[in-house]
């Protein structure tokens, strides 16, 4: 605990805390709710069914999970998008910032089984779709797509083999996530002017400074996370996953959890063919672009200035990327047709301009506004003013 | 400054590469069986053949039936949706394919084809369309009355399964 950190940090910074706190609450959920689940095609919607009717408190236990990963994911976005602006993701931190970006993607992926998890329509047509992703591969993909599904459809072996991966996943997680710790303890905090920690007067110890901070910010994230679990633990669901998977019958529009949305958008945005690259290898090459980008972005942001605060054309381009991101998500609810496939283009587009050309270019041509010495002469700065 | 020593092959180093490529055989051979238990299982694969009876489907309707777990369309198709398909230049075509090489030879009025859409798997529907074919809700792909892709995000037309006929009127898929 004795962990020197900078004193200006503001809220933002409680949702690695947060983080800790939701993955836990998944595992603890999850492995209760194993005790009553049945990974069988034949009975596994009718276990969730006798988990949310007959368990003593299964009502509220399988509620905290699914919400859980809405809220899980939301702190996501929130932790991610802060690291963005005030440039978490810049030297020395890199190495924290590619295992976050790791811990993101196993994230996604425990998440997406854990929906295959109960059965419904749109749990078995997600598999369906996302495994044919893997058909795109050239050469091996039938083989591969075959391999995942352990059958030439989604079935019984897949929502088996999903149920194994779902229990594991989150203790690999956990596991990163202890590496991102351990990465975050060799270089310190990023803080909100980005200026490195100079002296011990820039710092206050983490406990009881931020650990009680950190409570703080724990019980207000739990008051919306309470009120889903006990007012409306379906609104964030779909209704058409409370009907057993058919696998003759597509619903409507397949539309995955709203955390997955803005990914799914860039998949369906490309609908042509590249040179020799058809229209689903293209989809899957942006998404999986999409995700790996960040890995890099280290390396593509090279101005030296790392808040946002002192960035006064960034902080444009930000803002529109943020609106962009949020453009995704709507369109990935939409269906694909219309008007839609045009803003989806666009969107994607910007998506991937402000990673590849505005983020380097700014780094070249702009003046950032002058920086502070140090955390503590801006701290003061404030309580002057 | 290399030494004639360093340079030389000795029987140290065979015997280095030697225990590192047994080693990786070894490996190998116990990760494949671990891979490979996710492949379709004997049960899976006991699925693969089925005989359908096409007594019974009037013209112009269309059954789904399954065929190692995936849905697979039967149609039997008017006279007039043969004539469109049969006159549709190659050239309109994304992924040209005549109807001939489509069904089988005489049997002209009978399309069998998987009925998972070769952009991501979901299921079109039926007699929908600007072709009059099929319509995939999910991403919006169009398929003729072939089932042969003519818009939208799909690459290839609709997977006619391995199939023949044993009499007129039974077929044996897979």
């Amino acid at each position: 605990m004795d962990f020197p950190t900078p004193k200006n940090l503001n809220y933002f910074w409680t949702f690695g805390a947060i983080l800790v706190m939701c993955l836990g609450i998944q595992i603890i959920t999850g492995i209760v709710l194993a005790m009553h689940y049945t990974p069988n095609i034949a009975m596994a919607f009718d276990s969730v069914e006798h988990i949310r009717r007959d368990v003593n408190g299964g009502r509220i236990i399988q509620a905290v999970h699914a919400v859980g990963a809405s809220m899980f994911f939301a702190a996501l976005y929130i932790h991610i998008f802060r690291g963005l602006y005030f440039g978490s993701y810049k030297a020395p931190r890199e190495i924290l910032w590619i295992l976050g970006v790791i811990i993101f993607i196993l994230t996604m992926a425990t998440a997406f089984m854990g929906y295959i998890l109960p059965w419904g329509q749109m749990s078995f047509w997600g598999a369906t779709v996302i495994t044919n992703i893997f058909s795109a591969v050239p050469i091996v993909g039938e083989s591969l797509q075959v391999l995942l599904r352990g059958g030439f459809a989604v079935g019984n072996p897949t929502l088996n083999r999903f149920f194994s991966l779902h229990y594991l996943l989150p203790f690999i997680i956990a596991a990163v996530v202890a590496l991102h710790i351990w990465a975050l303890h060799v270089p310190g905090n990023n803080n909100p002017i980005g200026v490195e920690v100079k002296s011990k007067r820039d710092t206050v110890p983490f406990h009881p400074y931020y650990t009680m901070k950190d409570m703080f910010a724990m019980v207000v994230f739990l008051i919306p996370f309470a009120w889903f679990v006990f007012f409306a633990p379906d609104i964030l669901g779909h209704p058409d996953n409370y009907i057993q998977a058919n696998s003759q019958v597509t619903p409507e529009h397949i539309v995955p959890e709203w955390y997955l949305l803005p990914f799914y958008t860039i998949l369906r945005a490309i609908d042509f063919n590249v040179l020799f690259i058809d229209s689903k290898l293209g989809g899957v090459i942006a998404m999986a672009g999409s995700m790996l980008l960040l890995v890099v972005l280290p390396w593509l942001d090279r101005s030296p200035v790392r808040s946002g605060n002192f960035r006064p054309l960034f902080r444009w381009f930000y803002w529109l990327f943020v609106i962009n991101f949020i453009g995704l998500t709507y369109l990935g609810a939409q269906p694909a047709e219309g008007i839609y496939t045009l803003l989806a283009k666009i969107c994607v587009a910007y998506y991937f301009i402000y990673f590849l050309v505005i983020l380097p270019l700014l780094s070249r041509i702009e003046t950032p506004k002058p920086l502070p010495t140090s955390i503590s002469e801006s701290v003061l700065k404030k309580a002057h003013a | 400054m290399a030494t004639q020593a360093e340079t030389q092959t000795t029987r140290r180093d065979f015997l280095y590469v030697a225990t590192g490529a047994v080693a990786a055989v070894g490996v190998g051979a116990v990760a494949w069986p671990l891979i490979n238990q996710l492949n379709p299982d004997a049960s899976t694969l006991a699925l693969a053949t089925i005989r359908f009876n096409l007594d019974g489907i009037e013209v112009g309707q269309s059954v789904t039936i399954l065929w190692r777990g995936l849905p697979v369309f039967v149609r039997h198709r008017t006279e007039e949706e043969i004539e469109t398909a049969r006159e549709t230049p190659l050239s309109e075509l994304k992924d040209p394919q005549t109807d001939a090489a489509r069904v089988k030879e005489g049997h002209a009025e009978w399309l069998v084809m998987i009925a998972n859409c070769t952009h991501l798997g979901c299921i079109p529907v039926g007699e929908s369309g600007e072709y009059d074919g099929w319509f995939c809700p999910c991403h919006g792909s169009v398929y003729d009355t072939s089932g042969r892709i003519r818009r939208g995000p799909a690459p290839t037309n609709l997977v006619v399964p391995p199939y023949e006929f044993l009499t007129d009127s039974m077929i044996e898929i897979g």
